[in-house]
């Protein structure tokens, strides 16, 4: 076990970016700009390549586990670019590792639907379909409601997987990208991807087995969670996520400050820190 | 052929608040008894550095695998029910402790109107207040009965607390004071105060300091950790069965435990039950566990369905309205739980930190605590505002109109942080002719036993009740300054989604033996040796969580059980269609 771990009051009322700079965290912006741009222009670059400012990154654990065909992960970290962009905040969703993270979900029990009830018959038509439509965001009920990310509603009907849902969810963005545009969706322009994602988000998209809004909700889902998300997933990474939102990360006791008025910020911490190893 | 075990005195089906108590209560008393959890084995080391919101929060880590068996779900009586197949859509605790592990600690009882919905509504209001096909129903016990049984659990879990200014009548003071108030506590408080209305502290199964339970049971006061509400507790600072009954039961060297054990039936022959026919989940193999009594303290959906299949009772069938198993599904979920989200430019709060129930609360529109002569809908609920504390995935809130991915999406979810709380309602929920559970006709468990399948659809009582919480609210998070107020949105018909695991009724409690199954110590009318002991028991679900009212049922119930072990027989006079008059 760690010792609880109290603020530190040298970096209370700092700005975040002074905060950030002088902990040398502004690092990773740069490498990530450049690592977006070698996704767009050259697939040979291996996304994640580590960088000397990474030394300290499990960057080992970046290749992919659950999409075999290189493209297709292209087009998904595109994609969660798009949901989650790089700005003036801090990084977007390819330089935290989102598409990485995504990637080891979909390989694990979550991504095979293993606590999932996936027995039939299984009904595809209208009956699932309204629910899968539903914009209102349903985690926002409930007596846990506060704990829950905000996803869209969705009623899972279908023999496919999450896995599965990715893969023809992915295949779609390029296939639209191609009709609409008449290029790969990881070359377009910004905008055009939104406009392709944006069709996803409103069901008018169309995805092999499932509603597009079935495998939109997903991507946004994982996109969000890749972003803050504990570092071992492979999201969140060198916890930049955690860091444009101050937040600090699993601690053992916040006694001592649950009564202060003052907004705190901590230097995060992982669970690897956390655990002690 | 299932191997037949030693004969005990209780069997009793699973290890939450309800099957932790009367076993250990049992235990305590001499008997022999052997408690079966479908789920494995854990204790407290289980939680010890693994404050990890993406596996607890959003892979529902502590919920049951749905893989293997769930329910399915619909709205109308003439529908077609579909599987809820994933854990996003409907959560239920399992492993030892059960669902009452991972609870947030949120305690309050239930008042005197719940208990006798039926005759108080009608004394103040007169019969035409209660829509045809309401089949809202007194307990047959009332609360001033209730309270003893109130009172011993509070004890038990050491809940921290301060008394309700709208309260009832009580024996004791909780255990220990209330939580330490952060400033959005505080904020809520001094606001609601202003405004005229009585807040407190919301009392708390997160200890507010060191404890030793009348059990014996030592629990540490909370750190404000906030992996607390969908995780175990790494320091015995949140009260549940791991920390207390199950321990207790333990040490009396009479109950013996076994995880991994997914109770199939309840065996009987001529009128009594003779026993359970359980699989150990690790091996396949059956067994079969003799017992004098059998108690079933299991998740409401476990209780119903292990009566269904093993055909005790006659079923509820909503074409007649006669039958007792499954009647008056009811629950605090989906359509519940709403109000208004305020969003603070000036103000910034720690919502890092936290503790499941600490927050602050208000019963002026509670229970029959204010008049409901022109309001459309009968009872009420509490007004809350909680600080569970929000790791990076959840605090994602933003103001309506924010679109939900993109550059706006990210800088208004990193701005608004720790920037946004909520007040919600928490409204009592009634129950309705055509609200019951069966047995579904097509969809199957792993054994190939039928799933239990829910019929629930929303009446305009549900709808008029979140509407007005949601006004009350939304004027709350005026007066407490926010800049924005989002109000929620009452949705329109229930749309499957089984948030939060408050989902009761089925095996209700009552008077009558024509309109409930168990008594007002949980033995069946039909089965005298059998006792049905949890959320299922509700009537109707009353206008506050529901943790404290199961753990006092649960006392209630190991006392019946103990009287039926000495006298035999049934240990109420049924009463004959005294209450649907």
């Amino acid at each position: 076990m760690t010792e609880p771990r109290q603020p530190d009051d040298t970096q209370k009322g700092m700005s975040r970016r002074n905060f950030m700079k002088n902990t040398g965290l502004l690092a990773g912006g740069l490498v990530g700009g450049s690592l977006f741009g070698g996704l767009l222009t050259n697939q040979l670059q291996k996304p994640g390549a580590p960088t000397n400012t990474e030394k300290e990154d499990n960057h080992l654990l970046e290749a992919r586990t659950f999409f075999s065909n290189a493209e297709d992960f292209l087009i998904l970290s595109a994609a969660t670019e798009r949901l989650f962009p790089k700005d003036d905040l801090g990084p977007g969703a390819i330089e935290l590792g989102v598409p990485y993270f995504i990637d080891r979900q979909l390989a694990g029990e979550w991504g095979m639907n293993a606590k999932e009830y996936m027995k039939g018959p299984f009904l595809q038509t209208g009956a699932a379909d309204p629910y899968e439509n539903q914009e209102e965001m349903t985690q926002d009920r409930g007596p846990n409601a506060e704990t829950q990310v905000p996803t869209p509603a969705f009623r899972y009907q279908t023999p496919m997987t999450r896995g599965d849902i990715f893969t023809e969810g992915v295949h779609a963005l390029e296939q639209t990208a191609q009709e609409k545009f008449e290029t790969n969706f990881r070359n377009l322009e910004p905008e055009q991807q939104d406009e392709i994602l944006q069709m996803f988000d409103e069901g008018k998209g169309k995805v092999n087995g499932v509603a597009s809004t079935t495998f939109f909700n997903l991507l946004l889902q994982t996109t969000i969670e890749g972003a803050y998300a504990d570092p071992v997933y492979g999201g969140n990474r060198n916890m930049e996520g955690w860091r444009m939102k101050e937040f600090p990360g699993p601690r053992m006791s916040y006694t001592a400050d649950i009564e202060k008025e003052d907004f705190i910020v901590m230097k995060p911490e992982s669970l690897r820190n956390y655990q002690g190893h | 052929m299932a191997k037949k075990l030693k004969k005990v005195d209780v069997v009793v089906v699973g290890s939450g608040w309800a099957g932790g108590v009367v076993s250990a209560e049992l235990a305590k008393a001499g008997y022999q008894v052997v408690t079966l959890e479908r789920g494995k084995k854990q204790d407290r080391r289980d939680y010890i550095g693994v404050k990890d919101e993406l596996r607890y929060t959003n892979r529902y880590e502590m919920m049951q695998n749905l893989s293997p068996e769930t329910i399915t779900s619909r709205v109308n009586i003439e529908d077609t029910a579909l599987p809820v197949r994933t854990r996003a859509e409907m959560m239920a605790g399992t492993d030892l402790g059960g669902g009452s592990v991972h609870w947030a600690g949120a305690t309050y009882r239930w008042r005197p109107i719940d208990f006798e919905l039926r005759s108080k509504t009608i004394e103040r209001y007169g019969k035409e207040k209660i829509p045809e096909g309401m089949t809202i129903q007194d307990w047959g016990i009332t609360y001033d009965e209730m309270e003893p049984y109130y009172d011993k659990w509070e004890k038990t879990a050491g809940i921290s607390g301060e008394p309700d200014p709208l309260g009832d009548k009580r024996s004791n003071d909780y255990p220990n004071p209330p939580m330490l108030a952060s400033p959005a506590v505080k904020l809520f408080k001094e606001t609601t105060k202003k405004m005229g209305y009585h807040p407190y502290q919301v009392a708390s199964g997160n200890l507010s300091q060191a404890y030793t339970n009348p059990d014996g049971e030592k629990l540490n006061a909370c750190m404000f950790c906030s992996y607390c509400t969908m995780y175990g507790c790494d320091f015995t600072a949140k009260s549940d069965p791991l920390a207390t009954v199950i321990p207790t039961a333990r040490k009396t060297g009479n109950c013996e435990i076994r995880t991994n054990s997914l109770v199939r039936r309840v065996l009987h022959k001529d009128g009594k039950a003779t026993g359970v026919l359980f699989t150990d989940t690790r091996t396949g193999i059956e067994y079969e566990q003799p017992a004098d009594v059998v108690v079933l303290g299991a998740f409401s959906f476990t209780n119903n369905r292990l009566l269904m299949l093993s055909k005790i009772g006659t079923q509820y069938d909503p074409t007649t309205r006669k039958g007792t198993i499954g009647r008056n599904f009811n629950g605090q979920f989906n359509i519940t739980f709403l109000g208004a989200r305020g969003y603070f430019e000036k103000k910034k709060f720690n919502f890092y930190m936290g503790a499941g129930a600490l927050g602050g609360a208000m019963s002026d529109f509670a229970g029959d605590n204010f008049d409901h002569s022109n309001l459309d809908f009968i009872n009420g609920g509490g007004i809350e505002m909680r600080q569970y504390g929000d790791a990076a995935i959840s605090s994602n809130h933003v103001p309506r109109g924010t679109p939900k991915w993109g550059p706006e999406f990210k800088k208004n979810s990193i701005h608004y942080a720790n920037r946004s709380l909520v007040v919600w309602y928490t409204p009592a929920v009634m129950s309705w002719w055509h609200n019951y559970v069966d047995l579904d006709p097509t969809y199957k468990d792993e054994y190939g036993d039928p799933l239990l399948r829910i019929t629930n659809r929303y009446t305009d009582q549900d709808r008029n009740i979140a509407k007005f919480g949601i006004e009350k609210c939304s004027e709350i998070m005026k007066e407490m300054g926010a800049d924005i107020i989002d109000e929620d949105e009452v949705p329109e018909e229930f749309d499957h989604i089984y948030s939060g695991g408050h989902y009761a009724g089925g095996i209700i409690m009552g008077a009558d033996p024509e309109t409930s199954a168990v008594n007002n110590y949980l033995q069946m009318w039909e089965m005298d040796n059998l006792f049905v002991v949890g959320g299922s028991a509700f009537p109707q679900f009353g206008g506050h969580h529901p943790t404290s009212t199961i753990g006092a049922l649960a006392y209630r119930a190991a006392e019946g059980v103990e009287k039926y072990l000495k006298e035999g027989g049934p240990l109420v006079e049924a009463k004959q269609a005294t209450l649907n008059a």
